[in-house]
C-alpha cells in the first residue's frame, strides 16, 4: 500500500495544470458529491443534473490554467455548477418567462403562519436518507430565486458578496431573498417536524 | 425595544453574527420575552443546521466513472496537442 499524503485543492490545482494525470480526478472525487448536489437542488431534475455535474468539472478542466487563487478552487467550481445549472433552467423554460420580481412577490406575513417548536431532534428521528429527501424535497418547492441564493449562501457556504456575484444581484437584494429563502424552508420545515397534537408553547 | 417586525428583519444578519453586540442584545431580549419570535428563532436556526450538516448523496457509481473517462480523454488530447 502506498501512502499519499493528503494533498490542498491549491496543490492538486498546481500539479494538475502541470499534466499530473491523477491531480484533477482526486478533485473530481473529493467534490463530486456536493456539486452533484448543487445540480439537482437547482434544477430539479435528474438527467439535467447529470450533464451539470459532467459540463461543470469539465469547463474546469479546461478553464483551469485561468483559474488564479483569488478564491478557494471550491468556490469557484460552485460558480461554474451554478452557472451551468441556471442555464438548463432556462432552456426547460423556454416560452413562460417568469420575472424573477414577480416570483418574489410573496407577503412576508404568508411565511409566518406555521410557529411551533419541533418534536425533538430532526437528526434523531429521521435517518441521514430520509432526512434528505425531506430537505431536497422542501429546497425545490422553493422559487428559483429563493432556492439558488439559499443554496450558495446556505448549503455551499459562499459569501454573501460571492453569492452577489455568481448570480449578478445586489448585496441587499441576496441578504433579502437569503431571509425569505431561511423563513419559507423554516415554515415548510416546521410543518414536517413540529410536535403533534401538543401546545406549541408547551416549553414556557 | 426590537417590534416582532424588527426582529424579523433581522434574524439573517442575527443569525449570521453579523450586527453589532447593542442590537443583538436587544434582540436576544425581544426574544426572551416574546414567544412567537424564540420559536421562530430556535426554527430558523435548526433549519440552517440541518441543512448544512446534512451529507450529500453519493453521484451514482456509473455517472462518476463517465465523467472521470471524459476527463482522461480531455487530459490525453491535451497532452497530444502540446
Amino acid at each position: 500500500m502506498t501512502s499519499i499524503e493528503p494533498q490542498s485543492d491549491e496543490q492538486l490545482v498546481e500539479l494538475a495544470k502541470s499534466g499530473d494525470d491523477g491531480a484533477f480526478p482526486e478533485l473530481v472525487k473529493r467534490y463530486s458529491r456536493r456539486i452533484f448536489r448543487v445540480a439537482r437542488n437547482i434544477t430539479n431534475h435528474d438527467e439535467d443534473a447529470e450533464d451539470v455535474l459532467q459540463e461543470a468539472f469539465m469547463k474546469a478542466y479546461t478553464h483551469l490554467d485561468s483559474f488564479q487563487g483569488n478564491s478557494k478552487f471550491y468556490t469557484w467550481l460552485v460558480r461554474i455548477a451554478m452557472n451551468e445549472a441556471l442555464m438548463k433552467l432556462r432552456k426547460r423554460k423556454t416560452g413562460k418567462l417568469v420575472s424573477l420580481d414577480e416570483e418574489l412577490d410573496t407577503g412576508e406575513d404568508t411565511m409566518m403562519r406555521e410557529v411551533a417548536v419541533w418534536e425533538g431532534n430532526p437528526e434523531d428521528r429521521y435517518s441521514q436518507d430520509e432526512l434528505r429527501e425531506i430537505l431536497d424535497k422542501t429546497i425545490s418547492s422553493l422559487p428559483e430565486g429563493f432556492r439558488t441564493v439559499f443554496v450558495l449562501r446556505d448549503v455551499e457556504e459562499l459569501s454573501t458578496e460571492e453569492t452577489a456575484e455568481t448570480l449578478g444581484l445586489s448585496i441587499p437584494a441576496v441578504k433579502s431573498r437569503l431571509l425569505r429563502a431561511r423563513l419559507q424552508l423554516r415554515e415548510k420545515l416546521t410543518r414536517v417536524f413540529k410536535g403533534k397534537g401538543e401546545n406549541a408553547f408547551a416549553y414556557m | 425595544m426590537p417590534t416582532c417586525k424588527d426582529f424579523l428583519r433581522e434574524l439573517s444578519e442575527y443569525l449570521d453574527s453579523s450586527i453589532d453586540a447593542e442590537t443583538r442584545q436587544e434582540l436576544d431580549r425581544h426574544a426572551a420575552e416574546c414567544p412567537n419570535c424564540w420559536v421562530l428563532l430556535d426554527t430558523t436556526q435548526k433549519t440552517l443546521k440541518i441543512y448544512k450538516g446534512c451529507e450529500p448523496q453519493a453521484v451514482p457509481a456509473g455517472i462518476e466513472a463517465k465523467l472521470l473517462a471524459a476527463i482522461q480523454k480531455k487530459m490525453d488530447e491535451k497532452k497530444a496537442g502540446g
